[in-house]
């Protein structure tokens, strides 16, 4: 089996055009026995979640009762995102599955939607939020080394309550920043192969390789979203992981939560960033 | 080094004798087995070794498939009735002559007396740059090298093209469509009947197939209502070598007009897209209005509404209007004015 198909272009050479559509089903399949997977390994093997040192009354104090982990102009970026997503997967790989439909335009529209999103929330993201917070820092790699070793039996210290994002929430942003600039900057250029009222049709931009490559890459993109959403969409509706969900709807998390989950010195709220300062004053 | 194209690749060849046999066989080959009707048009495909298969099921043996039968006040026609023998059928002259006289334009005399019917209607595109064995979207690539700035496309489509500008070349189709037929197909799951009107498959529902058969379907009969029967009929086909050729556009319609208005109309154009094309903005137009000059010509304005011509074929565009205003109007009509 052919995982890329390959054609002769008009002047001879070899060139890829496109992946093979079975890999839509690998992705579908092998995402399915992640989840199965996972599902029991959490139900049959993992052990109770550790709760480190809970932190000072005085600390606790300065969080309010709803912590605000997401502004609305994040969830509604998330929300428009979402559907821009499903609405890709579901007009690109639904009509391969059999059920036909002209899956073209709205697959295109979809796809400058979830482009102007991705240029929102870069910019939104660089300008307005704390751009590191979603990437992994030196205390994430080290925790992840000793989550791993301690699920494996190994001894290790235990890992310190997270920062504003869980580390496999970090990892999964990275992933998907990745597949998602893949899809969008070639599938932008490929709106150069076909008609549309935005861009003027230009077949001879790149040559037959590069185009070929593109396809190909945004064929590995695509195939590879399938399984990053359902592996999203399967955590997010995880009952341990439903409170996060709901932040993304309501915008906030709970009080025991959050001193539960993460490290006030890591996510700094500004209560307490205020508190601190109070504090500092009086104290001079 | 030449390829050799004069003789047949090889390939497992069935010829069964009965439906039944027949369904059996592409049932049990899938997508590796080759329907085989008249062969006009699958014997280039595979002589030239663009397209290959492992196992041919050649429908000639089967008499079910074969003859014109009356069934409900209508006729149906076996899929493997060939172009000659339906461009003669006494009712078919009397009742619905657009049927003849679409059958009759197909290609020439030698090639109507082993074409069908069912080969007719479900026949590939004659996109030379898919037929030439390019990977071109229509053959599952990413390109359509019909339309690109230095294409000769001057046979393309003017409508309804979604990356593949190729058009389907059938003269009995748009007949079909305009007369209301009915598509009967089967496979081991059983029968299915389909408009005709939906038997076609444009390229932006699967740019890859012509009509709705997939594999382990087989197209048996074409059932043709008595809807229509002795109306007012009009066929023309405009192709380069009126002796011999695929059209460059046909035009069918029947019509049923009372006191000289036009009660009931349906209109049908092929080689204009990747599908013929039922008009049907065109008939809602004209309904209920005089048939004259008038009416055709408003007929022919709103036919050719988002036609988009490629770099050689913008002739179609008047062609198709005048053959639209024709088609409703009449050409003795079309004389006056």
């Amino acid at each position: 089996m052919d995982l890329i198909e390959f054609a002769t272009s008009p002047w001879g050479e070899t060139v890829p055009i496109h992946i093979s559509f079975v890999l839509m089903w690998v992705a579908a399949i092998g995402g399915l026995a992640f989840l199965i997977g996972h599902a029991i390994w959490v139900k049959m093997f993992a052990k109770p979640a550790e709760h480190p040192a809970p932190v000072s009354k005085e600390l606790a104090a300065t969080i309010p009762a709803k912590v605000p982990r997401h502004s609305l102009a994040s969830r509604m970026f998330h929300w428009i995102m979402s559907v821009a997503m499903l609405a890709l997967l579901v007009t690109a790989f639904v009509p391969k599955a059999g059920y036909e439909f002209a899956w073209v335009t709205y697959h295109w529209i979809a796809g400058l939607v979830l482009t102007v999103s991705i240029v929102y929330h870069i910019i939104h993201a660089s300008f307005w939020l704390d751009f590191w917070a979603i990437w992994p820092d030196k205390i994430d790699i080290e925790d992840g080394k000793r989550r791993w070793m301690r699920a494996t039996g190994k001894d290790a210290p235990a890992p310190r309550k997270f920062a504003k994002y869980p580390m496999e929430n970090k990892l999964y942003h990275f992933v998907i920043l990745l597949t998602g600039l893949s899809v969008t900057i070639t599938g932008l250029f490929m709106m150069k192969r076909i008609r549309t009222p935005i861009f003027t049709r230009n077949p001879y931009m790149f040559g037959d390789m590069t185009w070929g490559l593109m396809y190909v890459l945004h064929g590995l993109a695509g195939v590879g979203l399938i399984g990053l959403i359902m592996a999203h969409i399967y955590f997010a509706l995880r009952p341990e992981k439903f409170v996060i969900t709901k932040a993304m709807i309501f915008g906030s998390v709970d009080r025991e939560h959050y001193l539960e989950h993460h490290d006030p010195e890591r996510w700094v709220l500004e209560t307490t960033k205020k508190a601190n300062e109070q504090r500092s004053g009086a104290a001079v | 080094m030449a390829i050799v194209r004069d003789i047949m690749p090889a390939f497992e060849l069935f010829q069964p004798a009965t439906i039944q046999d027949a369904l059996g066989l592409l049932d049990r080959y899938g997508r590796d087995a080759w329907v085989l009707a008249g062969g006009l048009d699958s014997f280039d495909w595979l002589k030239d070794r663009v397209k290959r298969t492992k196992v041919v099921v050649d429908l000639s043996q089967i008499k079910e498939l074969t003859g014109i039968r009356e069934a409900g006040g209508g006729l149906e026609i076996g899929a493997m009735t060939t172009l000659t023998e339906v461009v003669r059928h006494p009712v078919v002259k009397a009742k619905y002559s657009i049927l003849s006289e679409g059958a009759e334009s197909a290609a020439s005399p030698q090639i109507r007396n082993q074409g069908t019917l069912g080969g007719n209607v479900s026949q590939d595109a004659r996109c030379w740059y898919y037929r030439g064995g390019w990977k071109c979207y229509r053959a599952g690539g990413n390109i359509c090298f019909a339309d690109t700035p230095t294409a000769i496309n001057r046979e393309h489509a003017i409508l309804g093209a979604d990356r593949c500008v190729a058009v389907n070349p059938s003269d009995s189709a748009p007949a079909l469509i305009a007369l209301d037929a009915q598509m009967v197909i089967r496979n081991s799951k059983g029968e299915r009947t389909v408009n005709a009107e939906d038997y076609f498959v444009g390229p932006e529902i699967d740019i890859t197939r012509m009509t709705v058969l997939k594999p382990g379907d087989l197209l048996t009969a074409i059932r043709i209502p008595a809807t229509w029967a002795g109306a007012q009929f009009y066929f023309e086909k405009i192709r380069d070598r009126p002796v011999w050729d695929f059209p460059l556009l046909n035009v069918a319609s029947a019509m049923v007009v009372s006191g000289g208005n036009i009660e009931r109309i349906r209109i049908v154009v092929n080689a204009a897209a990747a599908r013929p094309l039922r008009l049907t903005a065109v008939e809602n137009a004209v309904r209920g209005k005089p048939r004259n000059a008038a009416t055709g010509e408003l007929g022919g304005k709103i036919a050719i509404e988002g036609a988009e011509p490629l770099r050689y074929n913008g002739y179609k565009i008047p062609l198709m209007r005048n053959l639209v205003k024709r088609a409703i109007s009449g050409v003795e009509e079309t004389k006056w004015t």
